[in-house]
């Protein structure tokens, strides 16, 4: 029965396979359909007109690729209009933030005494990331907005100098910036494991807004959810990155389209969370920014944003600085 | 003045690469970058053709479009350049061509792209018209010698057209009505939004 299935199929695709051929040598204009009957139907599907070439150089190969045009659209519409939104508007709502809301405050304030919150190799790691991720936005910024922002201020010859100094930082600063993510994600992905919790600390808002504050582990879930923006959003970003950076190693050239628009969008996403991170570990957030400066935060910031973490501190500490069990203080008995 | 175009005649290229050629040696091309090459589709196959195809010299270039530093400009013949000490070497303008037309040599590591060089429809640069420093970094001005584009002045079986874009579809029109059959100006409908009626 298959069998039989499968010889008819056969007979079907070769008759449809002939009734093709003669319809092209009936074609007019010596067989084949004329250059923009071609060029129009590729255009509207979105196909390349593909050869062969002799020389070396295969790429050049791809006699009209329409998909061009799209990338163009994409480039100066849809990226341009994402990214402005995106960075404008986050901005926009950091600032009205402030205004209504202003600094948030240790509401029991200081304290003096302070609690370690992260090390050395945390807050390295930390700065190496941020840094390079600064100069990845500026430089990436520039390669949509500058033109229309920065050259017609500094001129155009400065503008290529700074251009291409950006470029060449970009395409260096891509490997420490991948390298602090691998190592970020060791050192803080146990602590940024979603539980139950977030989802109690996301329905209060984070205490944003009602002012309360919602008990948080190491990591609350407005910081978890940083921390694999820029894991997941840095690391794929990365990636269509290396594809741009190493052309036709990996991918043709619809490849490479397609990595720079999600190369683009995502990073764009990304520099708006970054704005809205900045801002409440500096200016939004009284003692927050100590964290990762000295690594100490003080004692009563700590128990107001991450009082689960602070009472994990303290139990960990008592148990050092408590007896080994069996042993008897002197005199009591 | 004129609006300089090309059109290639595939009913008459014999795919002699000689467009090629006569361009690399004109314009003293680097290593590896061919501003002019010939691809042949349906390669033997009936309706095989083969089209030589470089820079069209876009109405609307998408290549100035997208251009970060805004290094292009046209010239008053309609023929789209760009300014090399401007260039970055980004590679957008790649992704944005239809045709394939910007290249670029490579230089230091990774995909470090150098300047990027493409057809200038030998019009050399921005520099002084015909100077040492043009002709270094842009090639050939002969059209400020009044002459056309070599690619298409040596053509041997006149498929490759090169001039103003009225007067060239005139005479491949006439081709078409005298031997009752072509089969289209290639590049035309993506690169000026029109085409050649016959």
């Amino acid at each position: 029965m298959t069998k039989r299935l499968i010889v008819a199929l056969l007979a079907l695709m070769l008759s449809a396979g002939g009734v093709a051929a003669q319809a092209q040598t009936q074609a007019p204009a010596r067989g084949q359909i004329s250059a923009e009957e071609m060029e129009l139907q590729r255009a509207l599907q979105g196909g390349r007109i593909e050869g062969r070439v002799s020389i070396p150089d295969q790429k050049a190969a791809s006699l009209i690729q329409p998909e061009g045009r799209e990338w163009r659209q994409f480039h100066n519409r849809t990226l341009a209009w994402t990214g402005g939104i995106a960075v404008l508007g986050m901005l926009g709502i950091v600032v009205l933030f402030y205004a209504i809301k202003g600094r948030v405050r240790i509401a029991s304030g200081w304290s003096g005494r302070t609690v370690l919150r992260f090390n050395l190799l945390e807050r390295a790691n930390h700065w190496m990331v941020a840094s390079s991720f600064i100069i990845l936005a500026l430089s990436g910024l520039n390669l949509t907005f500058g033109r229309y922002l920065l050259l017609p201020l500094i001129g155009p010859e400065a503008f290529t100098t700074l251009s291409l100094w950006g470029k060449v930082a970009h395409n260096y600063l891509a490997f420490p910036f991948t390298l602090g993510l691998v190592v970020m994600l060791l050192l803080w992905v146990k602590d940024n494991i979603p539980n139950r919790l977030d989802l109690a600390w996301l329905k209060a808002g984070g205490g944003f807004f009602t002012g309360g504050h919602p008990a948080a582990g190491r990591f609350n879930a407005g910081q978890k959810l940083i921390f694999w923006i820029t894991v997941l959003g840095g690391g794929i970003v990365a990636a269509s990155g290396y594809v741009l950076l190493f052309p036709f190693s990996v991918t043709d050239i619809a490849g490479q389209q397609l990595s720079h628009m999600v190369h683009g969008v995502l990073a764009m996403l990304m520099i708006a969370a970054m704005l809205a991170h900045i801002y409440i570990g500096t200016l939004g957030m009284e003692g927050a920014l100590d964290a990762m400066t000295t690594g100490r935060v003080d004692y009563n910031w700590a128990r107001e944003h991450h009082s689960l973490w602070v009472e994990e501190e303290t139990a960990k500490a008592r148990g050092a600085v408590a007896p080994p069990p069996g042993i008897k203080a002197a005199g009591a008995d | 003045m004129a609006r300089m175009k090309f059109l290639c005649d595939a009913d008459r290229c014999i795919e002699c690469n000689a467009c090629v050629t006569a361009c690399k040696n004109e314009n003293d091309v680097p290593w590896g970058i061919n501003r002019r090459r010939v691809v042949t589709i349906n390669d033997g196959k009936p309706g095989e053709r083969s089209i030589s195809m470089a820079c069209m010299h876009c109405t609307d270039a998408p290549c100035a479009a997208v251009c970060p530093v805004s290094c292009f400009y046209t010239t008053a013949d309609a023929v789209v350049l760009h300014d090399k000490d401007l260039c970055i070497g980004c590679g957008y303008c790649f992704y944005a061509c239809p045709f394939g037309a910007p290249q670029y040599p490579r230089v230091g590591n990774f995909g470090g792209r150098g300047k990027m060089d493409k057809c200038t429809y030998c019009a050399g640069g921005p520099q002084q018209d015909n100077t040492a420093v043009e002709y270094a970094q842009y090639g050939a001005n002969r059209l400020a010698e009044g002459k056309l584009p070599l690619c298409a002045e040596m053509c041997s079986t006149k498929a490759l057209l090169a001039g103003d874009g009225e007067i060239i579809a005139s005479i491949y029109k006439e081709r078409v009505q005298r031997r009752g059959y072509g089969s289209g100006a290639w590049g035309w409908r993506t690169a000026y939004r029109e085409t050649v009626t016959v």
